[in-house]
């Protein structure tokens, strides 16, 4: 298979079998749908095995149930089934398990709408479950990079013994493109933590989140805060579009990202000096480079299809030196360049 | 002088948590014995519920997974579909399985999902301090149910046998006691069945055990025994509420092939 055409969804689908993905669990929404039905499709031919759940909590335990013996395991969903799958998401990052979880964004809250939004920054960022800790998230524009950050999440997750979350949208889902998947072969993470069995070779293996004393915990949690500090340092990711001589640059991921840069390439034709610094992993955060894309800025603006999400990680990584602007559209609407085109064009005539 | 009784090998060589005439320590020992019996430790992983059973997997000496309250057979199910060959079982209490746990249970069940389930059910939540529990009988005095569970208002219990039996994935499906000596014998014989089901491939078995709570039921052990057999059996009947192989079924077999 080279070059070839495929939604945004199956794209992922395929890619997760090529990354060496044995188990999948999954609970039917929109706009998802699509990569359970090709896993479905492909599970008599290719070595995986897809169980369509009774629930997004049955699916996510029954994600940790698989990574607990050891295999590449995922789940997909979309917004208002994350939600559902939040607490065991903790009880996996709680135990050090791996695992991957594809959020295909619908705008919120509640049942809110099946069109593509990006409302779930902070859950994904910040909050998804109770307790400390965090999922690497990572947050395709393309097909094509749909594809390689699956094979990259698989990686980072067993890399680091934690949860990954692919933050696309309905927009990325739905979306056919040509697209080319890498020939690696996936990377061989040795796992003596896994419940396989102890076939009297060894002493018995416990996946556990429970410490009843306190100290044990605590230190549990430094030992894990400690971890993500090196994730900060290894794995942030951006790209820098345009952005040397900026007085004023974009900050947009996923989907987004693309209206933005054809604003930034108009304004650019107008002699308008403006930039897009695009996150490509939101957690961690690219702070270091997005102060670099910010050398020559007198403004950001933060462009995202949510009420403004984004903004403060933006604000806080600028240690709040260069004023942001926002502008948004969300319930399911997407920004139109013009629309942030005429933002950028206000902004650079000083009138906002 | 040889020795005529030791503790089985897969039941670990610790101090118990559980309160005195609590009968879980029974309970747990006759899944040990089994575990044992089958020469199948080494290939066993052991699912723990949240409950006063949630160190459970101090006990065992095989793999063992801490499941979120209610999950057990979720969990269970990812680490089947991902080892078939292992022997899986959740141990789990009733608030667990019950009540928060009652659609994982449900469909667990209902996709003959080929694991094995010891349901511990002593009519209360022990581990928070004896709260009413989906199986609390009519009239029983818990903490939220201080006049005694009234249907009225509280509703009736779940008879997880009986409703589990009714679908078509359940091999087997029984309800023991660890009251007596002779009940104790026979429920280690319907545990060991229950693996033994799993390990033949013939699908879901739960088996069902009637349980006391001395601390929380407010009785001496022997007081607690007694309201078991008084009380319990009487509303949850011992005995074999389904015993078929629903996966090897020729049909099944026919469909799968």
């Amino acid at each position: 298979m080279n070059r070839v055409l495929m939604k945004g969804n199956e794209a992922l689908a395929e890619a997760a079998i090529r990354a060496g993905c044995k188990c999948f669990f999954a609970y039917p929404i929109t706009p998802q749908t699509e990569i359970a039905a090709y896993l479905a499709k492909n599970m008599k031919t290719r070595d995986i095995t897809f169980l369509q759940a009774e629930s997004e909590i049955g699916a996510i335990n029954m994600v940790l149930g698989a990574s607990s013996t050891g295999v590449r395991t995922m789940t997909s969903s979309s917004s208002p089934g994350i939600s559902l799958k939040t607490e065991g998401i903790s009880y996996i990052a709680g135990s050090d398990l791996p695992c991957v979880i594809v959020n295909v964004q619908r705008a919120g809250p509640g049942l809110g709408g099946i069109q593509p939004s990006q409302s779930d920054y902070l859950q994904a960022t910040k909050a998804i479950g109770h307790g400390d800790f965090q999922v690497l998230v990572y947050a395709p524009s393309s097909v094509q990079e749909t594809v390689d950050m699956t094979f990259r999440a698989f990686e980072e997750a067993d890399r680091y013994r934690m949860p990954a979350m692919i933050l696309t949208d309905g927009f990325l889902g739905q979306m056919m493109e040509p697209v080319t998947f890498p020939e690696i072969s996936p990377e061989k993470f040795e796992k003596p933590w896994a419940c396989t069995g102890h076939r009297n070779e060894r002493s018995c293996n416990l996946v556990n989140s429970l410490y009843l004393k306190p100290d044990e915990l605590e230190q549990s949690l430094i030992k894990r805060a400690e971890k993500y500090e090196t994730i900060k340092k290894e794995c942030t990711d951006a790209e820098i579009y345009k952005c040397d001589d900026a007085e004023l640059v974009i900050v947009a991921y996923g989907a987004t990202s693309r209206v933005a840069k054809s604003a930034v390439n108009q304004a650019r034709e107008k002699g308008i000096k403006v930039g897009l610094f695009r996150p490509k992993t939101l957690w961690p955060f690219p702070e270091k480079e997005l102060n670099e894309a910010c050398k020559s800025a007198k403004k950001v603006l933060d462009v995202e299809m949510s009420m403004g999400q984004m903004k403060d990680d933006i604000r806080l990584a600028l240690n709040c030196r260069i004023p942001v602007e926002f502008f948004g559209r969300t319930g399911g609407n997407i920004p139109s360049p013009a629309e942030v085109l005429n933002m950028i064009t206000k902004i650079s005539e000083g009138s906002l | 002088m040889s020795i005529v009784f030791d503790r089985p090998h897969a039941l670990c060589d610790i101090p118990t948590h559980y309160c005195p005439g609590c009968t879980h320590g029974i309970i747990h020992r006759l899944v040990a014995e089994v575990i044992d019996e089958l020469g199948i430790e080494g290939k066993t992983i052991g699912v723990s519920p949240v409950g006063c059973s949630v160190l459970s997997y101090e006990y065992f000496s095989c793999d063992m997974i801490e499941a979120p309250h209610g999950r057990a057979p979720a969990v269970a199910t990812g680490v089947k579909r991902a080892l078939p060959e292992s022997v899986v079982f959740t141990y789990q209490g009733d608030g667990d399985l019950a009540a928060i746990g009652t659609c994982e249970t449900v469909h667990a069940a209902a996709r003959g999902e080929n694991i094995t389930i010891i349901f511990v059910n002593n009519t209360i939540y022990g581990m928070t301090g004896g709260q009413m529990a989906p199986t609390t009988i009519p009239g029983q005095v818990t903490q939220t149910t201080p006049y005694g569970r009234d249907p009225k208002v509280q509703g009736y219990p779940v008879k997880v046998c009986e409703m589990l039996s009714q679908l078509d994935g359940t091999a087997l499906a029984a309800r023991v006691s660890v009251d007596s000596p002779a009940n104790i014998r026979k429920a280690k014989a319907m545990i060991k069945k229950a693996f033994e089901n799993q390990i033949q491939g013939n699908g879901f078995s739960i088996v069902e055990v009637l349980s006391t709570c001395p601390t929380n039921w407010g009785m001496t052990p022997t007081e607690a025994l007694e309201r078991l057999r008084k009380e319990m059996i009487p509303y949850f009947p011992l005995g074999t509420y389904k015993d078929s192989p629903s996966m090897k079924t020729e049909e099944n077999t026919a469909e799968r092939n």
